[in-house]
């Protein structure tokens, strides 16, 4: 028989499937000591024991059953399910604007994995028609998938491919670009594209979902029907993030690639512009701007492509006992540059100071950025401050910690003289770096407070 | 020239109003022939003859500290606008694990409702709103849902998984409702027969509803999540005494384990009715399992009215060639004077006319008590299309509000046939398509016999249109929980704490000779434990207890309704104290209504609040002979029995509890002899 009969079964239950001659997807009945149970048998994950074998019940539930308990077992029928989104013929409408959508995986379209027992991506623009109908009243779509990997595993190579994916879509003159991305690393592509993909003619959207698209409420339909929008029809030509405003299905944001975080591991209005205020509103009858000043789209097709990354870059996250060996290490594994994230304005122990005269000495190239996310560093207002800048750390203003190691990455990759890695990383490509900070920009409300709570009764969260 | 063609157009319009519908003797002559009687008419044979079969589905509340998923207390109820915060969420159709779309997702989706959830911190956090995985399952749930399925002899899981069950009206903000088998294939006994059940699950509640208006539906989440078991039955009860039989059993059966929640919504069930030829139609949310024998005889008779409507239209036309067709009106071409007509005119909604070819004494066809086919197509209209009521008048109205000329010139403008119907509904104009659908699909579906539905129920014995029936095909395994494992012992050790069998708890009380009209009583409030520790401790008699409760207590409880601190262990209380007091148990029934009352106040206060003076037997009997010279004077027929009694009279209420009545009788009898 071929393994596949048997899909993510081990040990006793494989054993046990293969003694009463059952297969997955074959309709059993099963005899135990807890009494009869009947149904079909299902793939298991791989992750979970080899004492159980997982039944559909004709009422559609699952259930596992013990093998320690199983006296007979019989196959009497045969049916594989296929779980497939009905593909359609994704239409094309004369008038609208044609956008392309780059695959990258993560849960913006998903599908059941019988191997992990969690939902994998799937992505076809015949798919996403089927599942999201709307779609093709805002754009003529065409989509390629570039990789099928989960937001955690892209990285320097997936950036550069899609820099360059991008380059050519642009050049080819689709009027807007979507990107679909798990959320983790979401600002991560965001900040990468932002450096890479300079002087875009047409928007670029990065859009994913925090609930996974095989769920009833899942926030992936509204988020891609807001991002054509923006991307098809939008006049902000940005590298941006679009996703839930409120976790109400009411309106999305539009966040620089640069200047936005994951604020919440589940929640859906997880993205948060950090300094300042996100660059528009965003529902399916269109963009409402809230910066007054961003890149209009324009008619050319002059993008500027700069797909350059070193891998010889790491973060430091600073905590109050740290030693210098841990710095000592970098520098002997050799890492060219190091983002450190300090406490307050931008501060380590005194204890690092000689590991960092080491890392200065040979050349590392070191960032300071801070742990609060929100606020400046500002080294020359305590001593600690002062000293660290004489031994080569330069601050870099409010830049956010991964948008700094980004960019040290994409800097790295064109060069190593000292006075130029310093002059890039202090030139903000796209508000990086804000020269100003305005009062709306740091908004954590404290729930408990009357006021607060005044607030969010009234408007929908 | 005029006069003539007035005189052809009277003529016509004459001709075709002596032919217009008596609606009102076409629903009592289809309601004849669908052999429609009252269920306290209806006999086993009237079942038998329209193959009346039903199944149930029990939900039961179970008493945890939180809730299923989370750690929200569970519990807590708030008033509907006591509220911290308001979010919105839209429900579209996803996939089963079997790659389907469910037919209600679809029509959810179609209703295009916003879902507002009111949200309170005190019983809501992130997991309830789906901002948040579940955290693991509630074990405390798990324990009792495992109890309960032991009792009702079901075949225990070797896993727990936890599946998503797709809910896309919005009762539950993620869409689906997480919940998991835990035992199949058990039994209960009624008391002439066994009835099989499917199995149980283990599931979380659903968000209450406070509004439906329109497009907006609004809900409170302070029940949402907390642990819920649903057993559900096979559907062989064959009438609707039975229905309400094994429903009570399965509720007693929970509660006997002393470990469900109790009170208004704690258990609900939803009733799965067909006839013969019919369809499953699953009533839901009954709140009272008496409303459940009229409910069930009613849907049972409408499916088989349904049926016969079906046979009269496949003979007049075949679907495959039937068509409706439409006409978008203007209000001032008719004479419309109903308030509802006016008003969709005053705020500019549409008002489209519909021609329903062949749907003569159709549309008035007798459905159910005091409703015809039209409702079938009004209440669609108000679920699916969103048009509030009413929404529609047809020519077959059971009171018309629509003047016969008026019909007449819609039949004419339509070029209908005389033996077509015509309808007018009304709404705003973005719903117009979906109504049209709606009352074609409807239609269409009378060809083929009956929907399958979720129906809403009302005192009065009828349902309404809710949903289109899920299936099978909305299951989908829950990727964020792992599965857990029963092991032997765990069972085994469960098993060993087990309460005894509800239907050995009826014996015995049969035995006992505590009457049958006390069991309910007993059952509901799960009382047996407390009938059996007083019979087994203080020595009372089983049958005297038993009747005490369900009947004295019963009626102090409903007399004086609900009362705070009151706890049944008062009446095992009460019991001890007369009997360690030596005082007869006669002045429990007295007692009763002060203890209730007041549950806190000693028993020696109570004593004095009902007036009882401690006597001696001695200074009992040593009133007799006065009172026997006292009957000497005042009686009018002397006659030994007169005589007792009468002296029974003045002395019971001083007796009563210092000495049996029946002894005193024997005394008075010796002395006065």
């Amino acid at each position: 028989m071929n393994e596949d009969f048997f899909q993510g079964y081990k040990g006793h239950a494989l054993e046990l499937l293969k003694q009463y001659n059952v297969r997955v997807w074959g309709q059993a009945e099963v005899e135990t000591t807890r009494g009869n149970f009947s149904g079909t048998v299902l793939p298991r994950s791989e992750n979970d024991d080899d004492r159980h074998i997982v039944m559909k019940i004709v009422t559609g539930y699952n259930i596992g059953i013990d093998t320690g308990t199983i006296t007979a077992m019989k196959e009497v029928g045969y049916k594989k399910a296929n779980y497939k989104i009905p593909e359609k013929q994704f239409p094309v409408t004369p008038g609208l604007p044609k956008v392309k959508l780059l695959g990258t995986g993560g849960t913006i379209a998903s599908r059941l994995d019988y191997r992990t027992g969690a939902v994998i991506p799937a992505f076809t623009p015949g798919e996403l028609y089927g599942a999201v109908p709307e779609l093709a009243d805002i754009c003529n779509l065409e989509t390629e998938k570039l990789f099928a990997v989960f937001s955690e595993n892209m990285g320097p190579k997936q950036y550069i491919a899609l820099a360059q994916a991008i380059g050519k879509e642009i050049e080819k003159g689709v009027e807007g670009i979507v990107i679909g991305h798990g959320t983790d690393t979401l600002s991560h592509t965001g900040a990468a594209l932002s450096f890479m993909v300079q002087n875009s003619p047409v928007p670029i959207i990065l859009v994913g979902s925090q609930r996974s698209s095989d769920r009833p409420s899942s926030d992936a339909a509204l988020n891609l029907m807001h991002a054509m929008t923006a991307a098809g029809h939008g006049d902000i030509a940005e590298v941006m993030i679009c996703m839930f405003g409120p976790t109400s299905d009411e309106y999305g944001l539009l966040h620089k690639g640069t200047r936005v975080r994951k604020m919440h591991s589940s929640y859906r209005s997880t993205f948060r512009t950090i300094g300042d205020t996100p660059v528009a509103m965003i529902t399916r009858k269109g963009i409402t701007p809230i910066k007054e000043k961003y890149n209009h789209r324009r008619k050319d097709r002059n993008v500027v492509i700069k797909p350059y990354f070193s891998d010889s870059v790491t973060m430091l996250y600073y905590y109050p006992a740290m030693k210098p060996d841990i710095i000592d290490s970098m520098v002997d594994m050799g890492y060219k540059g190091i983002i450190i994230v300090g406490t307050g304005l931008g501060h380590v122990n005194k204890e690092l100071y000689p590991a960092i005269e080491r890392a200065h000495a040979k050349g590392v190239h070191m960032f300071m950025t801070v742990q609060t996310i929100w606020g400046y560093a500002h080294m020359f207002v305590y001593d600690t401050g002062r000293d660290m800048m004489a031994k080569g750390i330069v601050p870099i203003g409010n830049m956010l910690p991964e948008t700094a190691y980004i960019k040290l990455g994409w800097v790295l990759g064109q060069t190593d003289d000292p006075e130029e890695v310093k002059r890039l990383m202090l030139t903000p490509v796209n508000d990086e770096i804000t020269e100003r900070e305005p009062y709306n920009g740091y908004l954590v409300y404290q729930g408990g407070v009357p006021e607060v709570e005044e607030f969010i009764r009234k408007v929908h969260k | 020239m005029s006069k003539q063609r007035n005189q052809a157009d009277d003529q016509n319009r004459n001709g075709l109003k002596s032919k217009a519908i008596d609606a009102r003797a076409n629903y009592e002559e289809t309601l004849r022939q669908a052999g429609y009687i009252p269920r306290q008419q209806a006999t086993q044979d009237d079942y038998d003859r329209i193959g009346f079969m039903s199944g149930l589905e029990v939900h039961q509340q179970l008493l945890t500290h939180k809730k299923l998923f989370c750690n929200c207390p569970a519990g807590l109820f708030h008033a509907s606008d006591d509220y911290d915060a308001e979010l919105i969420r839209h429900m579209r159709p996803t996939l089963s694990e079997l790659g389907e779309y469910d037919g209600t997702a679809l029509m959810e989706f179609k209703t295009r409702k916003n879902i507002v959830y009111r949200v309170k911190h005190q019983t809501t956090c992130t997991y309830e709103v789906d901002d948040t995985p579940p955290f693991p399952l509630n074990r405390q749930a798990l324990d009792i849902a495992i109890r309960i399925s032991l009792l009702s002899k079901l075949n225990i899981v070797g896993e727990v998984h936890i599946t998503r069950k797709q809910y896309l009206d919005g009762s539950i903000p993620t869409g689906f409702q997480r919940t998991a088998i835990i035992g199949v294939e058990g039994e209960i006994p009624l008391k002439n027969k066994k009835i099989r059940l499917i199995q149980l699950s283990l599931e979380e509640d659903s968000c209450r509803e406070i509004s439906d208006i329109g497009h907006y539906r609004t809900y409170k989440t302070d029940r949402l999540g907390m642990p819920l078991i649903e057993t559900v039955t096979y559907p062989e009860m064959v009438n609707p005494d039975e229905v309400k039989e094994a429903c009570d059993y399965i509720r007693f059966l929970n509660r006997s384990t002393g470990l469900v929640r109790t009170g208004i919504g704690a258990g609900r069930e939803d009733v799965n009715v067909s006839c013969r030829g019919g369809h499953r139609v699953e009533i839901k949310g009954v709140a009272h399992t008496r409303w459940i024998p009229e409910l069930t005889h009613n849907e049972a008779f409408r499916q088989w009215s349904l049926l016969l409507l079906r046979d009269k239209l496949r003979q007049r036309v075949k679907k495959e060639s039937w068509k409706i067709a439409h006409k978008r009106l203007n209000f001032f071409d008719f004479k419309f004077d109903y308030e509802p007509l006016v008003s969709a005119r005053d705020l500019k909604h549409r008002i489209v006319a519909v021609n329903l070819p062949e749907f003569r004494g159709l549309l008035s066809h007798f459905t159910q008590p005091r409703q015809c086919f039209i409702n079938e197509l009004s209440d669609r209209l108000k679920v699916i299309a969103c048009i509030k009521k009413p929404n529609m008048v047809t020519s077959e109205d059971l009171c018309p509000v629509v003047h016969a000329d008026e019909w007449q010139r819609i039949a004419q403008a339509f070029n209908a046939n005389e033996n077509d119907a015509q309808l007018i509904f009304w709404g705003p104009e973005e719903d117009d398509a979906t109504a049209l659908e709606t009352i074609e699909e409807r239609c269409l579906m009378a060809f083929d016999g009956i929907p399958g539905e979720t129906r809403k129920s009302f005192p009065d014995g009828t349902t309404i249109f809710e949903r289109v029936l899920p299936g099978a095909d909305r299951m989908y395994p829950d990727t964020d929980s792992a599965p857990i494992s029963l092991s032997d012992e765990y069972i085994e050790q469960l098993r060993g704490e087990l309460p005894r069998e509800v239907i050995e708890r009826y014996h015995q009380m049969l035995e006992w000779g505590i009457p049958e009209d006390t069991y309910t009583y007993i059952f509901k409030k799960n009382l047996f434990g407390l009938i059996e520790k007083i019979v087994t401790d203080l020595n009372y008699s089983p049958r005297f207890v038993g009747t005490f409760i369900g009947h004295v207590l019963k009626r102090v409880e409903g007399q004086y309704g609900p009362s705070a601190g009151f706890g049944y262990n008062r009446v095992y209380d009460l019991m001890k104290y007369l009997a360690d007091n030596n005082l007869h148990r006669a002045l429990a029934r007295r007692m009763m209504a002060v203890v209730y009352q007041h549950p806190s106040m000693d028993f020696e206060s109570v004593l004095t609040t009902i007036g009882f003076k401690r006597l001696t037997h001695a200074e009992l009997l040593g009133r007799i002979p006065f009172l026997s010279k006292k009957f000497d004077e005042i009686c009018f027929v002397d006659s030994p029995g007169n005589r007792v009694n009468w002296i029974m009279g003045q002395l019971q209420a001083s007796a009563l509890g210092n000495i049996p009545l029946a002894d005193m009788k024997t005394e008075i009898e010796k002395l006065t002899a």
